[in-house]
């Protein structure tokens, strides 16, 4: 397991290096916004690849915690944006300082029966009550929703990635660690390879209204080419070749739907990102938008499919 | 020796307290203008939380707070011995006494001779907490006496966004969000400005920086680590 993590993190770098190279040989011919920005970005993964490489490196514990703070993250850019009143304020409180802990609590102890329901059910139910107990009804329905939407985004769906690891896959304890390279990797290269497709082959807008810059052949060629990359990769996985690409093309293809339906509520916010905590991206929403849509049903289909 | 204890822990606090602030509100700092280390001047301020001088001073980059002085109540911070500490060591107050009836010195005068030593200030010229819902209260005159005391004085307009939703008056915890520190053009008082003219316009330029204000153009942004 040792291994193939160091074959993968070597390989990421590598990819860094030639893509950092790459940036420096075209920079002549580009202009100089378009090439700032790739810089950042370019930095940015940098920050985000060795992060993860330490992560990966503490095990468990790291991802974990890691996850953890993205789903902090994640929420606070997500409640910035929200419709609220003084009467949400403890709905929000808990949002953070119960919910957010007690889910990656659950994980920690593997206790699926748990964290597979706690937010859809548990905080599902309290967070309206608490803003009802404040009394206002003006635009309750909105407000609670969208701190539910909230909920289930940022703590719900990011926490199901470090959820793969409590997965008992008969011949592959000890290295579900794998499963998570294996997840993220395929959604966010699928990310960067529909933006390669679409830059160089895009020409049918895909949602115009949403997002002006997504086309089909961008979508299509990400989302097969990150299959391949998975089928390729297969040897992290329980899985074989042919349900590695089958694995990969739903991560992908929910990984796109994600980020389609995030941009949809940025658009309606008036915002154009999430937030800026990631210099390049945005905010962390920005990169884990495919993450939070792939991750719980990437979860569940393996848990499925691959546990007695 | 004591002395060196003081100012570790005051090192300490300084730490502890900008951690919080950026983790709880994780200020993006927006900036119309670049601002360098330059002359002193006087950031002025929308005034809706009591938290409003921490947030700008846990935004700035570290040498620029180290020369600040937030202008802060002598009768709020100034009564124990913990909070005398914290405002004198940690935030490098300027006290001014609130009661015009009650004080000794000349608040004005204290303001101009940190800045001529070379301190910047803080001031939130609405004179109070801003309970809403007008966007902005009227400002004091003080801003213009101390432009008549030490001409030249540079005012920088900040528009704070989004810190009452963090900690609504009368709420007791914070919830994170993603608080805005826009910083605009400084100002300073023209020649033969007169003093509601100046008002007028230093209030203009704090409210042209509201997040639904007409914008002129995208501000840039510095980043920087939260």
């Amino acid at each position: 397991m040792a291994l193939e993590l160091a074959l993968l993190f070597g390989g990421l770098f590598l990819v860094l290096i030639v893509a950092s190279v790459v940036t420096d040989y075209i920079a002549p011919r580009i202009d100089a916004e378009t090439l700032a920005n790739l810089r950042d970005r370019l930095r940015a993964w940098w920050a985000m690849i060795g992060i993860l490489a330490v992560a990966f490196l503490l095990g468990r514990a790291g991802l974990i915690i890691l996850f953890a703070f993205c789903s902090f993250a994640v929420l606070r850019e997500f409640f910035t944006l929200v419709d609220r009143t003084r009467a949400d304020h403890y709905a929000l409180f808990g949002s953070f300082a119960l919910a957010l802990p007690i889910q990656y609590a659950a994980i920690w102890i593997e206790w699926y029966g748990f964290y597979s329901i706690y937010i859809p059910v548990y905080a599902f139910l309290l967070a309206p009550v608490l803003s009802v107990l404040r009394g206002q009804t003006e635009g309750f329905l909105a407000r609670v929703s969208q701190v539910q939407w909230g909920l289930m985004i940022a703590v719900f769906c990011i926490s199901h990635v470090p959820a793969l690891l409590s997965l008992d896959i008969p011949g592959f304890e000890g290295r579900q660690i794998l499963l998570v390279a294996f997840l993220l990797l395929v959604v966010q290269s699928s990310d960067v390879l529909q933006y390669v497709w679409g830059k160089t082959l895009g020409r049918t807008k895909l949602a115009p209204q949403v997002s002006p810059s997504k086309t089909w052949e961008g979508l299509i060629g990400g989302v097969l080419s990150a299959s391949v990359i998975g089928a390729l990769l297969h040897g992290l996985t329980p899985f074989g070749p042919v349900a590695a690409f089958g694995m990969a093309f739903l991560a992908a293809i929910m990984g796109a739907f994600g980020g389609l339906v995030l941009s949809a509520i940025k658009r309606d916010r008036g915002v154009k990102d999430w937030g800026h905590g990631i210099a390049g991206h945005g905010g962390f929403l920005d990169r884990l938008d495919g993450v939070a849509f792939a991750a719980p049903v990437f979860f569940h289909l393996t848990r499925y499919a691959w546990t007695p | 020796m004591r002395a060196a204890v003081k100012r570790l822990a005051a090192r300490f606090f300084e730490g502890a307290i900008v951690t919080f602030a950026r983790f709880v509100c994780a200020p993006r700092v927006m900036l119309d203008e670049p601002l360098d280390a330059g002359p002193s001047r006087v950031f002025i301020a929308n005034h809706g939380s009591n938290a409003d001088t921490i947030l700008i001073w846990a935004a700035l980059p570290p040498e620029m707070r180290r020369s600040l002085r937030p202008v802060a109540a002598a009768d709020y911070w100034l009564t124990s011995r913990f909070r005398a500490f914290i405002g004198r060591d940690v935030f490098r107050i300027l006290p001014v006494e609130r009661d015009p009836e009650a004080r000794t010195g000349d608040p004005i005068a204290d303001m101009a001779s940190a800045l001529e030593a070379g301190h910047s200030l803080i001031l939130f010229p609405e004179g109070r907490r801003n309970p809403g819902p007008e966007r902005l209260l009227p400002f004091k005159t003080g801003i213009y006496h101390l432009s008549q005391a030490r001409p030249g004085t540079e005012f920088v307009p900040i528009w704070i966004d989004n810190l009452n939703g963090v900690l609504p008056r009368g709420e007791l915890v914070p919830v994170p969000l993603i608080c805005t520190l826009r910083f605009g053009a400084a100002l300073v008082l023209e020649r033969d400005e007169d003093k509601a003219a100046f008002l007028a316009r230093a209030e203009a330029a704090v409210l042209a920086l509201a997040p639904d204000a007409p914008a002129e153009d995208t501000p840039q942004e510095v980043a920087h680590g939260a």
